[in-house]
């Protein structure tokens, strides 16, 4: 049986007075991939970026239910924010840069959350090694980042999000601005990363999810309709709606 | 054929329109320039009036423009860029902070010459500051802010929230976030707003007129509660009110051109910061 790293239990989420997230509850194994699929709208995103208090930026959201790291309660006020987002680090969908250069892109937070100064050249070194893209920067690392190619910069978010060893990592449709090369690069670094990271990544791509997914979720409407195993989703589904939607139906 | 015909006509008046405009600027500049530069030496930049402003130079005005300008500067852009932070970094949407918001817009279509009343009012009188340097500088500031608060928030506007995101999903605080993150990457937007405003603020003549300008300093300016002498006023008396106003003319003149000087290097200063920045991100 498998450590549980993240549960949410019965969340609802509204966006003013609309609801995005109806009753949800799901479990996110330690050392796994789980994807998130459903179509554009079902709150896929919203269920992601609930994990690490996002929401906090918008004066719209109203979150109920419980979300717990651990034995943390995310969204108790008295556990500071900055602590849960640097366990449960993140990845956008547009790779994100800072207007530093790669070297700084790492080093900033490094330095913001105290880490002593003789080890920080070697901390980048091993995420930038992690993240497959050393070899591509190690010689212009002092070169500002949003030079790199686009590919290039979101392995540079992933290292970025790696320096400070998170326990979570959440990709929001981390390679759908990216071309097949850099996706692929992305989804190998991927599997790698569940060696030492749990991965919740939002995807709209079956075949992606097919490929790298430990567990599938399947969302409608805001719903949580099935959840299980990736060959139980692609080769078994139970739900009317998850065959569909699999097969391509709708969507 | 028809449209043919239309589009050359909207071809000649924009054209038109935009060869009006260079030829009123051109006109301007070169009455300015031709009767001004003969009087430009470097006498006139760097001694001091003499024989009732008929001859000498004009080295208060200039040292005066050029400390009220530096009062304006530390009074408006630390409160200016402070307050536009707030509003789009902090304030949430609320009906008050749009009514603080369209406040601040209107203040900047206010004549000039009732931030001069407003100046006198509180700075000269209730706080008891004087017709001063330190009065007029702050007025100043006032007639400021509120174009420093719009740039600097338009400036904060273009930045793509991704880049907060992106930054707050590192586990890093607001306030880092804003000091390390966002001021940096919105300091080329912010420095041209503020020069823009300051170089507006340098040729004011109505805010200065009732809190601390004067027409004849002795000795020059030198402290901020006393009074100065500066440019605009410099010229305006000089044109206007002088006993021999056609003898003091070529000295006008002179002013002018030191003022649009002053006014157009700081422009360009402003230009080439935005252009560096530009180039480097």
């Amino acid at each position: 049986m498998q450590k549980n790293i993240l549960s949410i239990k019965n969340l609802n989420l509204f966006f003013g007075n609309k609801q995005i997230l109806k009753d949800v509850s799901i479990d996110f194994p330690e050392h796994q991939v789980t994807s998130l699929i459903g179509p554009s709208g079902c709150g896929k995103s919203t269920l992601l970026r609930s994990c690490n208090r996002m929401h906090d930026l918008s004066s719209e959201a109203k979150i109920e239910g419980n979300l717990f790291f651990g034995n943390i309660d995310i969204y108790d006020k008295k556990n500071s924010v900055t602590e849960i987002r640097k366990k449960i680090g993140m990845v956008f969908q547009k790779p994100n840069p800072l207007p530093k250069s790669i070297y700084e892109n790492l080093a900033y937070p490094l330095r913001i959350h105290n880490y002593p100064k003789s080890e920080i050249p070697e901390l980048i070194e091993s995420a930038l090694k992690e993240s497959y893209i050393w070899e591509e920067v190690k010689d212009d690392l002092h070169k500002p980042a949003v030079r790199l190619s686009g590919g290039q910069q979101q392995r540079l978010c992933i290292a970025r999000t790696v320096v400070l060893r998170p326990e979570v990592i959440l990709m929001d449709e981390p390679c759908s601005a990216l071309d097949p090369i850099s996706t692929r690069k992305i989804e190998e670094l991927i599997l790698k990363l569940k060696e030492n990271y749990t991965v919740i990544i939002v995807t709209h791509n079956m075949q992606q999810a097919q490929r790298i997914s430990n567990q599938v979720a399947f969302m409608y409407l805001g719903e949580l309709i099935e959840y299980d195993s990736c060959e139980a989703i692609f080769n078994n589904p139970k739900q009317e709606l998850t065959k569909n939607y699999i097969g391509g139906y709708f969507g | 054929m028809k449209s043919k015909i239309g589009t050359f006509f909207i071809w000649v008046v924009l054209v038109g329109s935009t060869a009006l405009v260079c030829l009123f600027l051109g006109v301007i500049l070169w009455d300015i320039f031709s009767k001004g530069l003969p009087g430009i030496t470097l006498d006139f930049i760097f001694k001091l009036p003499t024989k009732g402003m008929t001859q000498g130079g004009i080295l208060p005005a200039i040292f005066g423009t050029l400390l009220l300008t530096l009062i304006t500067t530390l009074f408006a852009v630390p409160f200016g860029v402070a307050c536009a932070t707030y509003l789009n970094e902090y304030a949430r949407p609320t009906l008050i902070t749009n009514v603080i918001r369209a406040s601040i817009r209107n203040l900047a279509g206010v004549p000039s010459i009732i931030y001069g009343l407003f100046g006198l009012a509180l700075f000269v009188q209730a706080l008891n500051l004087g017709t001063s340097l330190l009065s007029a500088g702050l007025t100043l500031g006032l007639l400021s802010l509120p174009y420093i608060i719009t740039t600097t928030e338009e400036a904060l506007k273009r930045i793509p929230n991704s880049l907060r995101e992106a930054t707050l999903a590192l586990g890093i605080t607001q306030f880092e976030m804003i000091k390390d993150v966002i001021l940096p990457k919105a300091l080329p937007g912010i420095m041209t707003g503020v020069i823009l405003t300051l170089s507006r603020a340098a040729g004011e003549t109505a805010p200065i007129l009732f809190t601390g300008v004067a027409f004849f300093v002795n000795g020059g300016a030198g402290s901020l509660n006393s009074e100065f002498m500066a440019l605009p006023y410099h010229l305006y008396m000089l044109s206007t009110q002088h006993a021999s106003i056609e003898l003091v003319r070529p000295l006008a003149y002179g002013t002018a051109v030191v003022l649009i000087a002053l006014v157009f290097l700081l422009n360009t200063f402003a230009y080439f910061l935005r252009y560096k920045y530009r180039t480097q991100n």
